[in-house]
This record gives structure tokens, C-alpha cells and sequence, in this order.
């Protein structure tokens, strides 16, 4: 193992990002929380983008432009997201995901 | 620092402090982009991200609750399943990461100034992303009518339900 860190570093991060917002999606019964940890996997998936870009194939971007339209992506969902969640919570006063069972 | 924060911010009780912790989470993985000699990318990051998602976390954070009390904790029996199923996931991709020699790759060289990404990211040629940088415009664009829609619909219902309560 080499000391500087490189790609295998990256790696064990991101994987960790990633588990880490699998096991706050699970637990969390909150839906900003849950919005919080698919922010955390989406990030996880864009520094694996990232990585293997500029380690295995430096010759064109294609991970770089993969992960802005990521970014983008996730910033109208986080947006559509949260508007329906204070829709919810003006209907319902909570945003328990088990209180949230009616689809009317 | 990233794994850190990112374990405070999915296992905090106050959802305030979540949000804290996912910030900073959120800054060191834009560090790591500095670290790779992105730094577009890092930019972006902490543009969209730290300054946008975050603040409208927060926003929507203080919009719908308390934000000073606790949340409900996770039951036991579905934090340990979900902690065995994670520590199980994790440990296998580590060992599906050690199959490779992926210490001896060194970075082979630079993926290009901001100047040539934007170049290539408006490029009608092969290999150029103007069809999706389109794509994209449009899909925010409907992204906020839809927001926009959402908010006066809520808007109209509560007014209503505020009449004919009276």
C-alpha cells in the first residue's frame, strides 16, 4: 500500500459516503433526512466519476461532465423534493414518512 | 473528516445539526476534488451544493419543524439490520476494491482547463455535450414551474381550508 494516497483511497471513501447514506436512508424516518443521505450516495457516486476519470482515462472528460449534470440533477430534485415535502407537511403537520400514507 | 461528518450527519437526533454536519461533509468532498486538480468540479460543488442544497435544507428545516428538539430515534432492531447489511456491503466492495492493483495507477495526466471543459461541454462535434446541456436546461425549467406550481396549489388549499373553517 502506498503511502501518498491515490485512486484506492478514493475508492474506500466514496464507498464509505455511499454506505453511510444507505444506513441513514434505512434508519432515518424523516424526510429531509432521507433527502440528506441520497444527497450523500449521489456524492459518492460523483467522486467515483471523478476518480476513475483522471486515473484511467485522462484523455477526454466524459466523468468530469457526468458529474455536473449529476450535480444538476440532484439540485432539482432536492428542490422538487422539498416542495413537495412542505406541501405534505401543510396537509398532514408532519413529515413522518409513516404518517405519510394517503395518496390523496 | 468526510466519513466522519458523514456518519454525525446520519446518525445526529437534532435534524439542525444533521444539516451542519452534511455541510461539512459536503466541503470536504469538494476538498477531494481539489485534491484530484479539479477544480471546476470542486467549485461547482460547493456552489450547488453548500450554497444552494444546504440553504434549502435549512429553509425547508425551519419551514417544518422545531428544529431544536429530537427527532425519534430508530428503532433497535432496524438500525442493527441496517448497520449489519451496511458494514456487510462496505466490507464487500472493500475486498472487491483489493482485487485490483489500483495502488500502482498514478494519475496520467491532467483532464483539462475549465476553459476546454466549457469548450467541449458546448461542442455540436463528436463527443461534445450540447445535447444534454439542453436537456438539462429544459429539465430545470420544468423542475421550477413544477416548484412553483406546488407552492400556489398549497397556497390556494390553505386558504381554502382556512374558509371554510371560518
Amino acid at each position: 500500500m502506498s503511502t501518498e494516497p491515490g485512486l484506492y483511497h478514493i475508492l474506500i471513501i466514496s464507498s464509505l459516503v455511499f454506505f453511510l447514506g444507505i444506513y441513514g436512508f434505512l434508519t432515518r424516518r424523516n424526510m429531509i433526512t432521507m433527502l440528506m443521505s441520497a444527497e450523500l450516495m449521489l456524492n459518492s457516486a460523483n467522486i467515483n466519476f471523478v476518480a476513475f476519470n483522471k486515473y484511467l482515462h485522462p484523455e477526454n472528460a466524459d466523468g468530469i461532465f457526468f458529474s455536473i449534470f449529476i450535480i444538476t440533477i440532484a439540485a432539482a430534485e432536492a428542490a422538487v423534493a422539498i416542495a413537495i415535502i412542505i406541501h405534505l407537511y401543510r396537509q398532514i403537520k408532519s413529515i413522518d414518512v409513516n404518517d405519510a400514507n394517503n395518496l390523496k | 473528516m468526510i466519513g466522519s461528518t458523514a456518519f454525525l450527519a446520519v446518525t445526529s437526533t437534532k435534524i439542525f445539526r444533521a444539516a451542519i454536519y452534511l455541510l461539512f461533509s459536503l466541503i470536504g468532498i469538494a476538498g477531494l476534488y481539489f485534491y484530484m486538480d479539479q477544480e471546476f468540479i470542486a467549485a461547482v460543488q460547493i456552489i450547488v451544493y453548500v450554497g444552494g442544497i444546504i440553504v434549502l435544507l435549512i429553509f425547508s428545516i425551519f419551514l417544518t419543524q422545531d428544529s431544536g428538539s429530537d427527532m425519534l430515534k430508530p428503532q433497535l432492531w432496524r438500525s442493527i439490520a441496517s448497520g449489519g447489511a451496511v458494514i456487510f456491503g462496505f466490507l464487500f466492495t472493500w475486498l472487491c476494491i483489493n482485487e485490483f492493483a489500483l495502488d500502482s495507477i498514478k494519475p496520467a495526466g491532467n483532464l483539462g482547463t475549465t476553459r476546454e471543459l466549457g469548450q467541449k461541454l458546448l461542442s455540436t462535434e463528436a463527443g461534445g455535450y450540447i445535447l444534454p446541456f439542453e436537456m438539462i436546461g429544459l429539465l430545470l425549467l420544468a423542475a421550477m414551474i413544477g416548484c412553483i406550481v406546488i407552492a400556489v396549489k398549497i397556497k390556494n388549499d390553505s386558504q381554502m381550508n382556512k374558509e371554510a373553517t371560518l
